[in-house]
């Protein structure tokens, strides 16, 4: 049964340095607030884990919570680059990281793996690229090629993933903790499914969980941790509460692409900031 | 030469947009490809089905998203569905017609780098982006359309990394690799238009836009470009696209 705790208990206890942890959201629904909160108890050498990068873990990354990152996609959607992704792996600041890449494909089918119990996924995917040769985090190739059993055709084969904990923000909980997000609910369910613990934020704890179209819900035992969190995924959206903040996501080049400026932005917008109410109400075009 | 009354860029969308027939299904990136797949709806293929890779069919949003999962994606589709579902259900077996891909490089095969820059993946110059969709788009839509601007830095001998596998070294490597869809049938510039040679696979300019000539073309290629007997002066955009392209820009929050 999940427990619903503050968010900073929540992220305390589930979360540990030196942990796999998988934040998920594709564009839609990114725990950002969770993200800031690992970043205020300045939990370090974490592997991350998540498709798209995105802000969330450029902010991550620029502020030394991880070493290792595994990763599809490492852009600003619509916007340009990551800059601190780009510095830790170009030049190592804050210090060096370690990556793991994957193609999307490759990256939904690891998580599917973790989720169904079973060491690795095959798909018609990697052939003749470049990733097909890269090192994993253990130094062994990432993708394998296996033969159909059945039809003799090779096939390309990932390992599951199986983070320690996977972090997602949804639209709402029951107060028993039964979690409920709709939308683009890109590969959050798997990502829960395939970690050994996780922590939802919501926009509402609820008495009951009324039936929307198109939800997906995930079972309060399922689910370690519920924290309720309006707005917890500013500048991404939860959709039915608020709209993807392209502003912010805009403004976040130019934060990010000077150190100075981005560890005043830490400094300012997470670390003085006191994690209940969610980086709301703040736009990353304010920030000085 | 007179100024023509549209840029480079709007020329290279409405050609984009052109290459995507009514009724085709699509799967869309963001930024130009985007623009180009809502261009052509908002004109000549009103039933072109989107599909983006955040697990949105059949979208129709009024204006241009910024990211693949804005809100009007979702708002607008005939279905949403998991990421998991969209690569294993709907790309991998072949069914979206046609994929639209950007490039940070590309090579006379069209092999396509949005990875890293640099002869050492472990020490790059840049670090692009990196695969996203790209790899599977490429190799199982029925046909890729790339849309890039044309540079000597973009248009190179040899790709630093193959992100995505245009013709590989050349003919029956996609074939051999297992790849199942054609590969890509167009490369869209701000130039003109590029086609793989049906015997070579090379990429051969076949298309010019109004006002520009091969050897602009040829200086902006960092290979001895393949050129076709007698490439088509391509027509300019129509007043007709130019406004549906500029209201759906017009029509985007924060343009």
């Amino acid at each position: 049964m999940a427990q619903i705790v503050p968010l900073a208990d929540a992220v305390a206890a589930a979360i540990h340095d030196g942990d796999a942890v998988a934040m998920e959201g594709f564009t839609h629904l990114i725990p950002f607030a969770a993200g800031h909160e690992v970043i205020r108890q300045g939990r370090h050498d974490l592997t991350l884990i998540r498709m798209t990068p995105d802000v969330i873990y450029d902010q991550m990354i620029g502020a030394g919570c991880a070493s290792k990152l595994v990763f599809s996609w490492g852009g600003n959607p619509g916007a340009g680059s990551l800059h601190r992704f780009r510095d830790a792996i170009e030049n190592g600041w804050p210090h060096p990281l370690e990556t793991e890449e994957h193609s999307h494909a490759g990256m939904v089918n690891r998580y599917v793996a973790g989720a169904s119990g079973i060491p690795f996924a095959v798909l018609r995917g990697y052939a003749g690229t470049g990733l097909e040769g890269l090192p994993g985090l253990d130094g062994q190739p990432a993708v394998r090629r296996v033969t159909c059993p059945f039809t003799g055709e090779s096939l390309a084969a990932v390992a599951a993933l199986r983070p320690d904990v996977t972090v997602i923000h949804a639209q709402r909980a029951d107060r028993a903790g039964n979690v409920q997000l709709w939308g683009i609910t890109g590969v959050q369910k798997e990502a829960v499914l395939a970690a050994r613990c996780s922590v939802v934020t919501v926009e509402e704890i609820v008495r009951e969980l009324a039936p929307q179209p198109g939800s997906i819900m995930l079972p309060s035992w399922t689910v370690s941790y519920v924290a309720l969190v309006p707005g917890g995924a500013h500048p991404s959206y939860a959709l039915g509460y608020s709209s993807r903040d392209n502003d912010y996501y805009v403004a976040w080049t130019a934060i990010s692409r000077d150190r100075d400026r981005f560890q005043r932005w830490l400094a300012d917008d997470v670390l003085a900031a006191d994690g209940q109410a969610g980086p709301v109400g703040r736009r990353a075009g304010e920030v000085a | 030469m007179s100024t023509p009354g549209y840029t480079a860029d709007e020329m290279m969308t409405t050609c984009a947009a052109r290459a995507l027939r009514d009724g085709m299904t699509c799967f869309v990136g963001i930024g130009l490809p985007s623009e180009a797949a809502n261009l052509a709806r908002a004109t000549h293929a009103p039933g072109l089905v989107l599909i983006y890779e955040s697990g949105t069919i059949g979208a129709k949003p009024g204006w241009l998203p910024l990211s693949i999962g804005d809100g009007v994606l979702a708002e607008t589709a005939d279905t949403v569905i998991s990421v998991p579902e969209i690569f294993n259900y709907w790309l991998q077996p072949g069914r979206i017609d046609a994929g639209f891909l950007g490039a940070g490089q590309i090579d006379r095969f069209a092999n396509i780098n949005t990875t890293v820059i640099g002869a050492q993946y472990t020490d790059p110059k840049v670090r692009l982006p990196g695969a996203g969709g790209a790899s599977e788009i490429a190799a199982c839509c029925r046909e890729v359309i790339v849309v890039v601007r044309q540079s000597p830095r973009s248009f190179v001998e040899r790709v630093d990394f193959v992100t995505s596998v245009g013709y590989g070294s050349g003919p029956g490597d996609r074939e051999r690799l297992g790849l199942t869809g054609a590969g890509p049938r167009k490369v869209i510039t701000d130039l003109g238009v590029l086609e793989p040679d049906p015997v070579t696979c090379e990429l051969t300019l076949t298309g010019l836009y109004p006002g520009v000539s091969i050897g602009q073309v040829r200086a902006q290629t960092g290979w001895e470009l393949a050129v076709a007997a007698q490439p088509a002066v391509l027509a300019a955009p129509a007043p007709a696209e130019l406004a549906a392209l500029r209201a759906l820009h017009a029509m985007t929050p924060g343009s």
